[in-house]
């Protein structure tokens, strides 16, 4: 394994934990518009009150380590979605200025004005990831000079949009999941509400979109059909050497995944809200782990020639930046985790409102 | 329609970043600030301190979550609309950006959740750990963001390779990119400057405060913080500007030839005070120290410096004008702070800065001057780069990216535009929500003097009687 392989998987494990992380507090904002009174607003504003600065760092990590490790992927993908990622950046500004603002007045309109803010953007923010996704397991029009060839209208289409809901029903009920763990009494019954409803949307979706997704791209489990799919282009050697292996360990994800999906809806209906969680966080992890082995070695598929595609090498930055970030990796991941992990431990429990509160 | 995206693309950039660097700089020196007060707090046990750090929290908050917010978009343009000098130098540029991300984001914004939700989770010294560790993020997220930019400026530790479209820089040395040649001066450049502007924040609510009679106790005490803490950073300041133009002198003469319009190489080269400068006539007017300039990046008045007219003329920076003014105003701004917080010190010595109305007054309306010298120094510096986007290597007009269309970058400026009009005003009435609100203080009695409490009680109610009387 060489350093691209190794970043590949870095800047996947950190859009796994932006996706997971980030995840519940869109999926928070995404509800909160269905919560009445202004004091379940603000319960729900809370429960995410400590943790979603710290959840969108991994966003931003995730874009300074594609800038760092595949600097042609990150220049073709930002120049290419430009309007989607200004409308995405909008919609996590107005997000973040919107909790920071709402509960400073007491006037009703203003209150209900940031509420809405905060709800549409947050809904905005999970389509825009979704749709992104959605493009790059299309493809897209990618020249010889690896710039983006395309419109805006290529990117709007039909797959690009399901994923783009599919992501946001994934979100919503992983919100859902998280303020479970948080509430009580008579919200936490409405939510539990809520979780079921995002629950069936979600599987419903999950379905289509992978049927979609096989259909019209059956390649996207070429890595890993124990040779029977003819990948486009280049098979990495890695891929080709250990087929076996690696489809029967992809295969485990899709079924783990698949009882994650299950394990959700049990947990819910025993009240282990905690395992419904997990369930959806690894129902998450599964799904970004599954599109970057049907990509893999490639980072952005060309739809004009697959030798035009960014893949880990020729979009990357030399083995001497990769060895060093590498190297700065490893001395800071553990920080990372043992701080992110204690901000959770102090603020475990159900959410209260109190003098620091939003 | 036909527009130009590079000039849409700068214009895009530079909006954009003027208006997040309003707040890093408040957020890197009020986040010291905090940590004096919290550190005396927990020293003294004085309860003023307490209250004070506790009001102070909740004015960082409002900048930094708009700090935070802005600073995202920053990350994004790079890749949105200069693509192409993403991949030229993402080799080198994305590392300190992914060292930014990993070494000092996670570490603000983890603890920043103890700092403003935890007061009654952990005990004080946790809490004081936090507030130390915040502001230890903020100064380290500066330095790997000036690591970045001091790198565009000076750069150093690479080599380009490949040719034609496949050309880009590639890194050879890892530190000595770090620590460039201009980065070290230009951090503590940079965050003095942060001090300065959070010191005359502090001062200027403080001020409101003692004018308005309000909450005397937290205000004398912050007032007097920040102004030592703007006091001291603006003495340093100009050693450290010194500094500054040395190595601007070394390794960019064509940005120090146009901060003080200097077209022809001059033996004795002047500094000037005011003035303006002319590129049609290539001549600068004003009034000048003779044989300043050439003292302060030598520390001799004979020093020949370099005019602008011993560089081709596509090298110069294509504003020299600005960058003139906005260098000489972040200088000027800068020795005004000087006096101005030494006559606060000296006041204070006599124990008569608190009851003196105008000074007062003045520092309450001063906090806008260091915000204007924080732009200014930035502006000078960006444009004085010019036309080099990274120094002698690439080209502003080669880094824009080719699959954006002007139209593209148009509609995302009128976005941003209204967006970042509507923030600021938000912003502005929620500081004076928060400011009129003030510290909450509503039990005066467990820090001020039991005395002087009742001497100003019985002051009051004798104001009181003699307007009924009136």
């Amino acid at each position: 394994m060489d350093y691209n392989v190794i970043w590949y998987f870095l800047v996947g494990v950190l859009l796994i934990g932006y996706a997971i992380l980030d995840g519940f507090d869109l999926g928070v904002g995404a509800l909160h518009l269905f919560s009445k009174g202004d004091h379940d607003r603000r319960i729900l504003m809370n429960s995410i009150g400590p943790v979603w600065d710290g959840n969108e760092v991994w966003l931003i990590t995730a874009g300074g380590a594609l800038f760092a490790a595949f600097p042609h992927v990150y220049a073709t993908a930002f120049s290419g979605f430009y309007l989607p990622f200004f409308l995405l950046l909008m919609a996590l500004i107005f997000r973040a200025v919107a909790m920071e603002f709402r509960s400073k007045e007491k006037s009703t309109v203003w209150r209900s004005t940031w509420d809405k803010v905060f709800s549409i953007g947050s809904i905005l923010a999970s389509i825009l990831f979704g749709v992104a996704i959605g493009n790059i397991i299309l493809g897209m029009k990618i020249g010889s000079d690896m710039e983006y060839k395309g419109t805006l209208l290529d990117q709007l289409n039909l797959y690009a949009i399901m994923t783009g809901i599919f992501a946001l029903s994934m979100f919503t009920m992983h919100g859902a999941n998280y303020l479970l763990i948080k509430t009580e009494g008579a919200l936490q019954r409405q939510v539990r509400k809520w979780a079921f409803n995002a629950f069936w949307v979600f599987v419903v979706l999950y379905v289509v979109v992978t049927a979609f997704t096989l259909l019209a791209k059956p390649e996207m489990v070429a890595n890993f059909s124990f040779g029977n799919v003819q990948a486009v282009g280049v098979k990495h050697p890695l891929i080709s050497e250990h087929e076996y292996i690696l489809s029967v360990f992809t295969w485990g994800i899709a079924i783990l995944n698949f009882l994650a999906v299950l394990n959700i809806h049990r947990s819910l209906s025993k009240n282990n809200y905690g395992w419904a969680f997990i369930s959806s966080s690894l129902s998450i992890g599964a799904f970004i782990a599954l599109f970057a082995m049907g990509i893999f070695p490639n980072m952005m598929v060309s739809n004009l020639d697959p030798n035009y595609s960014l893949d880990i090498y020729n979009a990357a930055s030399s083995q001497k930046t990769l060895r060093i970030m590498f190297y700065l990796a490893i001395v800071g991941v553990p920080f990372v985790l043992s701080y992110t992990i204690s901000i959770y431990w102090v603020f475990r429990g159900k959410t209260k409102i109190d003098e620091h509160s939003y | 329609m036909n527009l130009d995206v590079e000039i849409l693309a700068r214009i895009q950039f530079a909006f954009t970043i003027m208006f997040h660097y309003i707040f890093p700089p408040f957020t890197m020196g009020t986040g010291f600030i905090l940590v004096i007060m919290e550190g005396l707090y927990l020293k003294t046990g004085n309860k003023a301190f307490e209250v004070a750090a506790k009001f102070w929290t909740k004015i960082f908050a409002a900048n930094f979550s708009i700090g935070v917010a802005t600073g995202i978009v920053m990350e994004f343009e790079f890749g949105t609309n200069w693509a192409t000098y993403s991949r030229y130098v993402g080799d080198i540029f994305g590392s300190p950006l992914a060292a930014e991300g990993i070494f000092a984001f996670f570490l603000e914004s983890g603890f920043l959740a103890l700092l403003l939700f935890g007061w009654n989770r952990v005990t004080p010294r946790v809490h004081f750990l936090a507030t130390c560790m915040v502001s230890l993020g903020s100064l380290m997220s500066g330095f790997w963001i000036v690591v970045a930019n001091s790198w565009m400026q000076t750069p150093t530790a690479y080599e380009i390779v490949g040719e034609g479209i496949q050309a880009r820089a590639v890194i050879t040395d890892f530190w000595a990119m770090v620590f460039n040649p201009s980065m070290m001066i230009r951090y503590t450049h940079t965050i003095i400057g942060a001090f300065i502007q959070s010191g005359f924040l502090v001062m200027s609510v403080s001020a409101y405060y003692l004018i308005k009679k309000r909450h005397k106790s937290v205000a004398k005490r912050s007032f007097k913080i920040g102004l030592y803490v703007a006091f001291f950073a603006s003495l340093i300041q100009p050693i450290l500007g010194h500094e500054h133009a040395k190595v601007v002198a070394e390794y960019q003469p064509t940005k120090l030839a146009a901060f003080e319009g200097l077209y022809e190489t001059t033996e004795s080269a002047p500094l000037y005070i005011l003035g303006f400068t002319d590129p049609e006539d290539e001549k600068t007017y004003g009034i000048a120290i003779p044989g300043m300039l050439s003292f302060l990046i030598s520390g001799s008045t004979e020093h020949s410096v370099k005019g602008l007219k011993e560089f081709p003329k596509e090298d110069w920076p294509g504003s020299i004008g600005l960058v003139f003014q906005s260098y000489h105003l972040m200088v000027g701004l800068g020795t005004l702070f000087i006096l101005m917080t030494a006559i606060g010190v000296l006041l204070n010595r006599q124990r008569k800065l608190f009851e003196n109305t105008l000074v007062l007054r003045i520092f309450s309306w001063a906090v806008f001057l260091p915000v204007l010298a924080n732009q200014a120094g930035w502006v000078s510096a960006e444009v004085g780069r010019q036309p080099w986007i990274v120094y002698g290597m690439l080209r502003t007009n080669e880094a824009i990216s080719k699959s954006v269309t002007g139209e593209e970058v148009l509609t995302s400026i009128i976005l941003f535009f209204i967006l970042y009009v509507l923030l600021f005003f938000t912003w502005l009435y929620i500081l004076d929500k928060e400011i009129k609100h003030g510290p909450d203080d509503h039990d005066p009695e467990h820090f001020e003097s039991g005395y002087l409490h009742r001497a100003e009680k019985a002051q009051n109610i004798g104001k009181a009687i003699k307007g009924k009387g009136e």
